[in-house]
């Protein structure tokens, strides 16, 4: 633990601390999802996954050779272990179970999947229905003569506690079927890799990937409205570097098309402008919606594009019927027609599948992750309105235990006519954690603890994190590797390209992206999109070959390197660099 | 033109030839039948081999001296070998061939190709065991004299009388009434870059990606290991390039000022130069595919680019032997069940 962060170290909760029991056990950081320290109520992101993702494989599926993942705190960094089951008595016993459940599941796909959005989009709306936050100075009369008989000030606490229980019960749901998605989704991989040793991941993926994906769908309403613009004949408001508040406000001075062209926007940004800019884990990964800059920075580009001539609709049909070629071609290399009448059975199953695999992302850590990082921050506001906080996002330094006190002591304070007891209480802890989380960013973290086993062979984690036992020497031996001139990530999307790289930490960078710069930070993901017609490659710290960014990295054609771990802090803003997209090598140059 | 008795193009001839024309020249034949750009010539047939043969044994006995050596008398077949060769290397060739062989020639060069020729033998065996019969050494390149290209044709034919060709033949017992060779004469490729290409991957039998070796100048300096090639992996149906090792090529081989070649330093700035460009890469690898997809098999292919018009021309296309050897069982295998193939990753073998 970093010296003078203990008391930081203790808020979180007891159930992820470690303790002197935990050493025995390997532990590997999670950097995946969770790339930077986790300010204290951000924590709740990890209590409510590993909580739902434990209850799918250990009870809901009984994945055969798993448990759950437990999970520990030390940092702000996030670690995890498998709990495999070993026994073969007890994995026969499970094997039974799970054919009844999974079995049924995998039986009842497109059935289940059609339940599972409708039940999504109910809480979506219920979580968009919770009431907004206010205390009054008096009661409105008409909850008095209506006899309600409960005040506004319970309103606080029952409005947390069904935003906290909604966060929950959404991650059962992301839960549902992710594991048997991918489970099926790697057991074609692991044919292909067998059948044909030298097979890039990323070419497995465009197999498997959709063409009509909800992923591609927000950048398809950009290039929409870029359409729109021309259409309408507003285009020409619609200049690099100018801010979304100085266009919509120029927008609304030119009549009946400039209106029009809001009305668009209106459209589209309800439901796919809620997307954030990272992956959902984090409170300071905005949306789209909260930050209209990135939308925004791909439209001059776009716009440009349909001056040209160019129809920017996604060729949907000629990119299925690569796909169907793909396929195709690859079959006919078999070495036998057993072989073929297997892969042909594996990928129908990978296609039933991954509708969901990659479409869950969009309801689950954009749309309901926004909603719910939106409504806590809106009892930031009104905390720091009482005075418990300086600002309305310090109320993330808090845990969601510690949150619901504060609640508590507020609605306390407006019962009782006396002043809250907050705002001389979380001032200094605030400030304190903060310090800390700055801290903890400064430290490198070991990418696992404890005794290394020889093999991994937990299904989840291999699933899930992508690692075995050569990916993780590679992570063990990377922090050593330090004077080389190449990083080393995952072949995202193949080419070769060199160029200025334009390190960007956060998404407020966003507008110093220049045509012809290779793009390096720490995630890319889906909501980037727009900035990918202006880059000439892109490499990331986090994410697989078989992530999101991956995919649209494929479908721009960029060349892109994902998950080096370290771009972000070893390239140097406007270093000279290459990218070797099939290669998964990055070069520095200058 | 008319097929002659002793001499065929390779336009006349596929692989249901090797008979008359040996596994080179029915191979050459057979990718030019496929539609693939193949430089010119000709194969002297088995049966110019048989006629000279015929007067050989009119003299003395050829083909009886062989089958009477013991493999194991060392002496025996060192001496048996020195006298045929001679007599094989020294033999006037037969009238006939010797006219439809200088017509032939006449044409080649009247073709517009004035190109010095390579001469090669074309066994009629499989090619695996070719190299015990005729040996490595058979091959003659950048052959301008026409009277050069008939001593070579000879010299391809007394490799089969060499003493491992002999000792090889005793021991397998091969009958010698068998014992036949075709010579292939084509015009050479004056080479920028050449080399070889494999259609399943030689380090893992992958079939779905093409591994291409190349360097500067002849192929003869990368088939013959003089130089490390620059090497580049790409997926046979995406066209990726997954690996690209670019080696310092320290010689290359060139045509020497009085026929042959010679090995000759690569100057310091072409050694760490690809020798290839990825249009060059794309290229072949289209052309392995259709020459794969024109056998229905892997194949393992010779190439060279010619140094004037860049264009891509195969040399010579032969069988993998050594994973389609491997190949046993099936990874995978369709179950009534399709859900069964889930059990392989959730991580029991228990299931029904």
């Amino acid at each position: 633990m970093v010296p003078g962060t203990e008391r930081a170290q203790a808020a979180y909760p007891y159930y992820m601390q470690f303790t002197a029991a935990d050493d025995q056990r390997f532990w590997f950081y999670n950097s995946m999802h969770f790339p930077e320290p986790m300010s204290a109520f951000d924590m709740v992101t990890a209590e409510a996954a590993y909580c739902a993702l434990g209850s799918s494989t250990t009870r809901v599926h009984c994945i055969p050779t798993t448990l759950g993942i437990d999970y520990r705190i030390i940092n702000g960094r996030v670690y995890i272990g498998g709990n495999a089951v070993t026994d073969p008595r007890e994995i026969a016993r499970r094997t039974g179970e799970f054919q009844q459940r999974a079995f049924y599941y995998y039986g009842n796909w497109e059935r289940l999947y059609a339940q599972w959005r409708e039940k999504m989009l109910a809480l979506i709306r219920d979580a968009q229905s919770l009431p907004k936050l206010e205390l009054p100075e008096f009661e409105p009369l008409s909850n008095v003569h209506s006899g309600r008989g409960i005040a506004t000030n319970h309103a606080l606490l029952d409005t947390y506690q069904r935003t906290l229980e909604g966060y929950f019960r959404m991650w059962h749901h992301h839960f549902e079927f992710l594991l048997l998605g991918y489970g099926a989704y790697m057991t074609f991989f692991a044919f292909c890799k067998k059948a044909f040793p030298e097979i890039s991941d990323q070419t497995i993926a465009r197999m498997v990937a959709g063409i009509e994906a909800e992923i591609f769908r927000p950048d398809e309403e950009v290039r929409r409205l870029a359409r729109r613009a021309v259409e309408l004949g507003v285009d020409d408001e619609f200049r690099e570097g100018r801010t979304p508040q100085a266009i919509m406000a120029a927008l609304e001075t030119r009549g009946a098309a400039g209106r029009g062209w809001l009305d668009e926007l209106a459209t589209s940004r309800d439901p796919w402008f809620n997307i954030n800019v990272g992956d959902g884990f984090y409170h300071y990964h905005r949306s789209w919606n909260d930050d209209l800059s990135m939308p925004f920075a791909g439209l001059p580009g776009y716009i440009a594009a349909v001056r040209a001539g160019e129809s920017l609709e996604r060729p949907i049909e000629k990119l299925q019927a690569e796909r169907r070629q793909l396929i195709q071609d690859y079959r006919e290399l078999l070495g036998s027609e057993q072989e073929r009448q297997a892969y042909d059975q594996m990928i129908g199953l990978a296609h039933r599948v991954f509708p969901y695999v990659e479409g869950h992302k969009f309801y689950c850590e954009h749309w309901y992750t926004n909603l719910f990082f939106n409504k806590i921050r809106e009892f930031g506001a009104l905390l720091a309105a009482h005075g418990f906080f300086a600002r309305e996002d310090d109320v993330f330094q808090l845990t969601h235990y510690e949150l619901k006190a504060a609640i508590i002591d507020l609605m306390t304070a407006w019962s009782n006519g006396s002043p809250p007891r907050g705002p001389e209480h979380w001032p200094q802890i605030v400030a304190e954690r903060r310090a800390a989380t700055a801290e903890w960013a400064k430290h490198s973290t070991p990418p696992a603890l404890g005794p290394v086993p020889d093999v991994i062979d937990d299904p989840a984690i291999v699933m899930l994190w992508g690692i075995t036992r050569e990916s993780l020497d590679r992570w063990l031996h990377a922090s050593s590797d330090v004077a080389s001139r190449e990083l080393r990530g995952f072949a995202a999307s193949s080419g070769v390209v060199e160029g200025p790289a334009c390190v960007v930490k956060s998404v407020e960078e966003i507008g110093r992206v220049r045509k012809g710069d290779i793009l390096v930070c720490q995630i890319t993901n889906p909501t980037w999109a727009p900035i990918f017609q202006k880059i000439a490659g892109a490499v990331s710290d986090i994410g697989g070959s078989m992530s999101h960014a991956a995919i649209v990295a494929r479908e721009f054609g960029l060349p892109a390197v994902v998950g080096t771990g370290t771009a972000t802090s070893r390239i140097k803003d406007g270093q000279r660099i290459r990218v070797d997209g099939g290669r998964g090598v990055v070069t520095l140059l200058s | 033109m008319g097929v002659g008795a002793h001499i065929a193009w390779f336009d006349e001839i596929g692989l249901g030839d090797r008979a008359q024309v040996g596994g080179k020249g029915g191979s050459l034949g057979e990718l030019k039948r496929a539609g693939i750009a193949v430089p010119p010539g000709y194969v002297v047939k088995t049966r110019a081999f048989e006629r000279l043969l015929e007067s050989l044994e009119r003299e003395a006995p050829v083909r009886a001296a062989v089958a009477a050596v013991s493999p194991g008398d060392l002496a025996g077949v060192t001496a048996c070998s020195r006298a045929l060769r001679r007599r094989v290397e020294e033999a006037e060739l037969p009238g006939e061939v010797l006219e439809e062989l200088s017509i032939a020639q006449e044409r080649l060069v009247r073709g517009g190709t004035a190109q010095p020729v390579a001469v090669r033998s074309s066994a009629t065996t499989e090619d695996a065991a070719e190299a015990s019969f005729a040996g490595l050494q058979d091959t003659y390149l950048w052959i301008k004299d026409p009277a050069e290209i008939i001593r070579r044709v000879r010299s391809c034919w007394a490799s089969l009388y060499s003493v491992e060709s002999i000792s090889y033949r005793r021991k397998l017992g091969f009958p010698e009434e068998r014992v036949a060779m075709a010579v292939v004469v084509q015009s050479m490729v004056d080479a920028r870059t050449a080399g070889v290409m494999f259609t399943r991957s030689p380090t893992t039998g992958d079939r779905s990606v093409v591994t291409i070796e190349g360097a500067w100048g002849l192929g003869s300096a990368v088939v013959g290991g003089e130089v490390t090639p620059d090497r580049w992996v790409l997926g046979k149906i995406t066209g990726e390039i997954a690996v690209r090792e670019i080696s310092d090529k320290l010689i290359e081989h060139v045509p020497a000022a009085r026929g042959g070649v010679e090995a000759v330093a690569v100057a310091e700035e072409r050694r760490r130069m690809p020798c290839l460009s990825d249009a060059e890469l794309q290229e072949l690898r289209t052309l392995a595919r259709r020459i794969e997809r024109h056998y229905g098999c892997a194949q393992d292919i010779e190439w060279a680019v010619d140094r004037g018009s860049g264009a891509i021309l195969l040399l010579q296309s032969r069988p993998e032997t050594v994973w389609s050897a491997r190949d046993t069982a099936p990874i995978a295998k369709h179950e009534e069940d399709p859900l069964t193939h889930l059990m392989s990753i959730f991580g029991t073998r228990r299931c029904p």
